[in-house]
């Protein structure tokens, strides 16, 4: 099959990954995750999901639509508040300056 | 930022920083389980995809009830398979002919039947094809190197979190007395989601 110029991205059946990167196959598990667990129904997620995309620029690749989606609806949901994620993130953020190239990335190497 | 080419230690992207942020928490909070997100990645990424939905079109061209019962509740007769979704969607076929060609979409944002045809393509997911293959499906089609007859009507389904669909495409001629296994090798992603024909023997031999 020829891969059409005018729809950009489309790649044919073959050989196309499922997730491009690891982080994209950790926040679609997430979410499938959190709904199997029950904490929240697929409708809303394909709500807020068609939000985010929506209302984000044209050109935004798929998955960082949907992460943004799963960052929405956690704090939606109350699942967990603004002020953890943001000292969780400092601590991964220690954690990346603590570890050396290629070593295992922990929380405990921040601390 | 500035790059600095000096630095020996570890990085992240913004994506990656934020989605370990959400697991770890989510993880701690037991909101979900590590072993279940493991699972869930190794079925998408190996065990479902359109294999799955080959058998079910394969099974219906040659078995007369069974695409009776898919015409009548396609989750229930693709359950018969052993593929069930797990986002409790509807199911529905619908069967191209020389009159009628189908096409899915999901305008909004990507509901595409994942128990059937694993995860969507690309493409799918793009905004090109969301909005044109509503507003010019034949030309769409057409980029696809599917070329339609002018007397081929062309109807698109947009898919919703509650109802996904099908596409039956139109058996290839010429293989009459073909098995379901063999008749399955026929049958694309593509030509599921209706932005492709069934193969040719031929064409599946080449």
């Amino acid at each position: 099959m020829n891969v059409p110029e005018t729809l950009p991205g489309l790649v044919t059946e073959c050989g196309e990954p499922v997730f491009n990167e690891p982080w994209e196959a950790s926040a679609f598990a997430l979410v499938v995750g959190l709904h199997q667990k029950g904490a929240f129904e697929w409708t809303e997620w394909a709500d807020v999901l068609s939000e985010t995309i929506k209302n984000g620029p044209e050109e935004t690749p798929y998955y960082q639509s949907w992460l943004s989606a799963l960052e929405t609806i956690v704090s939606q949901k109350a699942l967990i508040d603004e002020k953890e994620i943001s000292m969780r993130k400092s601590e991964w953020e220690a954690a990346l300056v603590a570890t050396p190239h290629g070593s295992p990335i922990e929380l405990e190497n921040g601390k | 930022m500035s790059h600095d080419h000096d630095h020996d230690h570890s990085e992240w992207s913004d994506m990656e920083l934020k989605v370990k942020t959400l697991e770890s928490l989510l993880l701690e909070k037991g909101y979900v389980e590590q072993s279940a997100l493991d699972v869930i990645v190794e079925t998408y990424e190996h065990k479902v995809g359109p294999r799955n939905g080959a058998q079910v079109v394969a099974k219906a061209w040659t078995d007369p009830e069974y695409l009776q019962r898919l015409r009548e509740d396609a989750s229930a007769a693709i359950a018969e398979l052993g593929f069930t979704g797990r986002q409790g969607e509807h199911m529905r076929i619908v069967e191209n002919t020389a009159e009628m060609h189908n096409m899915v979409v999901c305008t909004l944002c990507s509901c595409y039947p994942w128990s059937v045809l694993g995860l969507p393509p690309v493409w799918y997911k793009s905004a090109p094809y969301r909005s044109r293959a509503v507003s010019e499906p034949r030309k769409v089609l057409s980029e696809f190197d599917v070329d339609l007859p002018d007397s081929t009507k062309i109807q698109v389904w947009d898919s919703t979190a509650e109802m996904r669909y099908l596409v039956i495409p139109m058996r290839p001629e010429g293989t009459e007395g073909f098995s379901e296994e063999q008749l399955a090798d026929l049958v694309t992603r593509d030509s599921m989601i209706g932005t492709g024909l069934a193969l040719s023997p031929e064409e599946a031999a080449a």
